[in-house]
Order: structure tokens, then C-alpha cells, then sequence
């Protein structure tokens, strides 16, 4: 039997007297594309700062890659992968550096760095802006090589937090074809966003209402059982009723 | 002289940060009472040209005016006129809702209670909270309060700085249903954003990229300019059908939509008959193949490439 990437029973989390996340049950497989939705406020950030070993949980179980949150947090972050629209790399830093300098992070060697690092560089078809500073890089780009710095140590899994926000279309799509291509090689991926029609393309989604899981299920059968067309519909009925200010 | 005044008129407008072309000879005009969207990516130069509007940044080239001033000559004139909400939330943290409101009402002399008509349907919504600091509000309640200090002087031009970024679609929803309102009111409003649904709501909207204009019309009448047959491809297997159909030498551009693929052939005689034949003969199950209206965002796209000369995903 397959373990799950990510396992969680009556995951909670209190800050004093509010519930930011109130018993998360559910399991991520590998190789799976996880919308994680909810609106703003609802609990998401709490639930990934858990998942990613950065809070510790108030109670329930969890474990992600195969290590318990609780006791092998540490482990947890070396062995995930994490970009952010607010983080990922260091404008001051060239693309050879910023890749250098997380991957070294990772505790990847020198040899394996200068290997992937060079395939990397290929693959983006970046060679040429290997020594330019990222800041001067289209955020485009940025992304793209945010995303592939950040599955470099081949996790298990990669949580990506709002990684399209600001790009137009097309880049945006491009930035989903990365994600499928790391999905269908066994990276499972964990994928918040406010753009609607992305929740479309992952195979599961969760909606978050006021900490709580609202809705888990495949984008066709959550539609199906709203009676709706759009994910975007599912959202709003599931999110209005408890639109807290 | 022209007698019909226009809130907006940008000519041959440029732009230049070092090597970076911002804007690049932008002409346009937005008429009193618009709601005018632009629409584009990050670095399209949409915060660019709002900031040369709103007088916080000198233009390079050409020419920018407001309600008929000139952006340069008379910007102390302008900013009396305007209201301006930045893309960064730039409220006083520290301060509380009420006071932030307050602040803006006396730097503009005037009162919280002078246009009260204009905010109260949003202050409605913050006033449980006035008292909170404005750094401790979320995401959805800082945007309304950013807007009401915008309003709060009753400009005659709102300018927008994607207020609806990073934002949930619940609360987007409700700030546009906003912005209609202030457009009764006859407040014109230049609103920039990422999101290609929201071009839908607004009057006219111009597609902006690297720049430069793409495109400006209305929303109904931007699709007209996607030329091409279009067609949603469905199957059971998304990534592998848009893989395979990226491969054939029949594509002209294949981007996912939702859980369907809109295509495009470069040879417009392909029918729909002959492509769903020919992805069973693939092995797809579960196909479907229909003709469809283009949207806003397949045309946005399809501009871009046309561009960009990069036909395809």
C-alpha cells in the first residue's frame, strides 16, 4: 500500500480563543495536483504554515512526506518544496546564484549542483541569462525558475502559495504545463489560487470556509453537485453564507 | 476648442525607466462617466501610467490630461479632483478606520459626513470595525477602506491600481458591484486588473501589454477581433490531448480552459467532425468538439500573439 503524501486527521490549529483551522481531515496521493481554495482569512495560510513545519499544530495528527509534523518538522521542510508569489528567489542575486544558493540550502553537493544547475539552465533555455541578476528577469521567468529551483532536491512534494498572481494568460498556462509535467513525474502538488479556472485543472480541490474543509472532491463532481458550471460558482455558494469581515 | 470634455486624453504618452520602454506612445481617451478597465499582465505599464495620471510621476514623452489640465502645468489642480488608490495598501497602519477616513477628509477640507452619500454603502460594512487599526483589518476590508478614502473629497475621476489583487473572488464580486454603483453616481473610474473576467464589467477596456495598446473597445465588440474558427476540445485525458494536439502540425495555438482546450487550426477548413475523428483514432475517449464564441481572454491571448509572434503554448 501506497503511503500518502499528505495525511492529516482533525488537524487544528488555535491562536488564544479563535479556531484558525478547525480538524483538517484529508490525504494527498503522489502525483497529484491538490487545489488547496478558501477566501481570504478562511484558515488557508494557518493550514500550509503547518503542512510546510513552520507551526506547530495545537492537535490532531499529520504527517507530510512521510514525517510527523510534530516531531520531525525539520525533516518536513527539507524534504518539500515551497514557492510563494511574495517569496521565492533573490532579486539581487544572479540566476546561476539563486540556484546555487538554494539548492545548497537543500544540502544538494557541489557536483550535483553544478550538474543540475546546468541541465536546469538548458531545460529553461536560460544559458544565456545565467549570469544576470534576477530582478532584470521577466516575471514570467522568475516564476518559471522559482517553480524549478523549488522541486531541484526532488521532493516528494511542492506547495505552491498563489504562484501565478500578476501574470497574463499565456504565461500563466505555460506555468501550469510545469506543473503538470512535475505531476505526471510523481511530484505531488499542492497549489493555492485565486484565479477560478485554474481550480480546474487540478485533480482534487478543497474550499476552506472559516477553518473548516467546506468541500473536497474533483472540480467535475463538486460542479455536478452544485448544479453549476463553473468552479467559480461552487466557490461563491460555498464561501458567501460565511463571509466574515 | 472641444466643447464635450473628457475626463482622460493621453497623446503619443511615453515613458522610459533606463532601458525599459514603460509606455510607449499610449493615445487614448475615456469620456466622463466611464468605466474603463485596463487590462494586462505585471510590467504591461498599467501602474505607470495610473501614476502619471494621479501627477506622482512626470511623463517622458507626449501628453497627459485630466478633465482637460495638464498633468504637469496644473497638478495641484488635478489631485484636488481625483482620487487615486495605489496598488500597495498605503494606509496609515497605526490608525484606526475611522481616523484613516478622517485624515483623508481634512487633507481634502472637508468631512466624513460631507459626501457621506458616496461611501456609505461601503463605510456600512467597516463601521463594526472603526475602531480597529487599519493594519489589523483582512485583505477584503483594507480594500474597502482604501476606497473610501479615495472617495471621501467626491473626486471626479477614480483611479484604480488593481484593487483587486491577491483578493478572494467573493470579495472581488462585491467591489465591482462597488464600482457600479460610483458609475450611477457619474464618478469616472480608470481600474486596472489581471483578471480577464473583470474586463467584462467594465464600459470600454484596453488591453495593454509590454506598453503598448493591443487593443481598445468595448468588451462585446474586443472579440471580434479573434479571427480565426475556435473550437473546446474536451476528453477524458486534459494534459495528454493538449500535448498531442501541441504536436500536430495542424495547430495554430492550444490553451487550456478549465477542464477543456480551446484550439485553433492554421488552416481554417479543418472541421469539427475531422478533428474528433481524428483524437479517437488517437485513442481519446469521452471527446467532444464544438465550435465556440470567443471569450475576452482568448482574444487578449490571441492579440499577445500576434504580437509577440509566438503562436503557441
Amino acid at each position: 500500500m501506497v503511503k500518502p503524501v499528505i495525511f492529516t486527521d482533525k488537524l487544528t490549529r488555535r491562536f488564544g480563543d479563535f479556531i484558525a483551522v478547525d480538524e483538517l481531515s484529508f490525504s494527498v496521493d503522489k502525483g497529484e495536483i491538490f487545489g488547496f481554495l478558501g477566501a481570504n482569512g478562511a484558515g488557508k495560510t494557518t493550514a500550509i504554515r503547518m503542512l510546510t513545519g513552520l507551526l506547530t499544530p495545537s492537535t490532531g495528527a499529520a504527517s507530510v512526506a512521510g514525517f510527523d509534523l510534530y516531531t520531525e518538522s525539520e525533516k518536513v521542510k527539507r524534504n518539500i518544496g515551497y514557492m510563494s508569489q511574495r517569496f521565492s528567489l533573490y532579486d539581487d542575486l544572479t540566476v546561476k546564484e539563486n540556484i546555487r544558493f538554494f539548492a545548497g540550502i537543500y544540502g544538494l553537493t557541489d557536483t550535483a549542483i553544478r550538474e543540475k544547475s546546468a541541465k536546469l539552465l538548458e531545460t529553461l533555455d536560460l544559458q544565456h541569462a545565467a549570469n544576470t541578476l534576477l530582478r532584470s528577469l521577466p516575471l514570467g521567468w522568475k516564476q518559471k525558475l522559482a517553480f524549478s529551483v523549488a522541486i531541484l532536491h526532488e521532493p516528494k512534494i511542492v506547495f505552491l502559495d498563489e504562484p501565478t498572481g500578476g501574470v497574463d494568460p499565456i504565461t500563466r498556462r505555460r506555468f501550469w504545463d510545469m506543473i503538470y509535467e512535475a505531476s505526471e513525474k510523481g511530484v505531488t502538488v499542492f497549489v493555492t489560487t485565486h484565479y477560478m479556472d485554474e481550480a480546474e485543472y487540478c485533480d482534487r480541490i478543497s474550499i476552506m470556509v472559516d477553518g473548516r474543509v467546506a468541500a473536497l472532491d474533483t472540480p467535475e463532481a463538486l460542479k455536478r453537485q452544485h448544479g453549476v458550471e463553473s468552479m467559480n460558482e461552487v466557490f461563491i455558494n460555498l464561501a458567501r453564507h460565511d463571509k466574515t469581515f | 476648442m472641444s466643447i464635450a470634455k473628457r475626463a482622460v486624453q493621453l497623446s503619443a504618452l511615453s515613458k522610459r525607466f533606463g532601458a525599459v520602454e514603460a509606455l510607449q506612445e499610449m493615445t487614448l481617451s475615456v469620456d466622463e462617466g466611464e468605466l474603463f478597465g485596463f487590462i494586462g499582465a505585471d510590467g504591461a505599464g498599467k501602474t505607470t501610467l495610473l501614476r502619471i495620471l494621479a501627477t506622482l510621476l512626470l511623463p517622458g514623452g507626449g501628453k497627459a490630461e485630466v478633465s482637460g489640465l495638464d498633468v504637469v502645468d496644473s497638478y495641484r489642480n488635478i489631485r484636488r479632483r481625483i482620487g487615486y488608490m495605489p496598488g500597495r495598501f498605503s494606509l496609515y497602519q497605526d490608525l484606526t478606520v475611522e481616523e484613516n477616513l478622517r485624515f483623508f477628509a481634512t487633507i481634502f477640507g472637508t468631512t466624513i459626513s460631507e459626501n457621506y452619500e458616496l461611501i456609505r454603502d461601503i463605510y456600512i460594512q467597516l463601521e463594526p470595525f472603526k475602531n480597529r487599526r487599519a493594519g489589523k483589518l483582512s485583505g477584503g476590508m483594507k480594500q474597502k477602506l482604501a476606497l473610501c478614502c479615495a472617495l471621501v473629497h467626491r473626486p471626479e475621476l477614480l483611479l484604480l491600481d488593481e484593487p483587486t489583487t491577491g483578493v478572494d473572488a467573493i470579495s472581488r464580486a462585491e467591489f465591482w458591484q462597488m464600482l457600479g454603483r460610483l458609475k450611477e453616481q457619474g464618478i469616472t473610474t480608470l481600474v486596472s486588473t489581471p483578471y480577464m473576467d473583470e474586463a467584462a464589467l467594465c464600459d470600454r477596456i484596453a488591453f495593454m501589454q509590454e506598453g503598448r495598446l493591443l487593443a481598445v473597445e468595448t468588451p462585446s465588440a474586443i472579440t471580434t477581433l479573434f479571427r480565426r474558427p475556435l473550437f473546446a476540445i474536451r476528453a477524458r485525458q486534459t494534459w495528454q490531448l493538449i500535448t498531442w494536439l501541441r504536436s500536430t502540425t495542424e495547430a495554430h495555438s492550444v490553451y487550456a480552459f478549465g477542464r477543456a482546450v480551446h484550439y485553433t487550426a492554421k488552416c481554417p477548413g479543418q472541421t469539427p467532425d475531422e478533428l474528433l475523428e481524428a483524437l479517437q483514432r488517437q485513442g481519446f475517449t469521452e471527446v467532444e468538439v464544438m465550435r465556440i464564441t470567443p471569450g475576452i481572454e482568448d482574444t487578449f491571448m490571441a492579440l499577445m500573439e500576434s504580437k509577440t509572434g509566438e503562436p503557441d503554448g
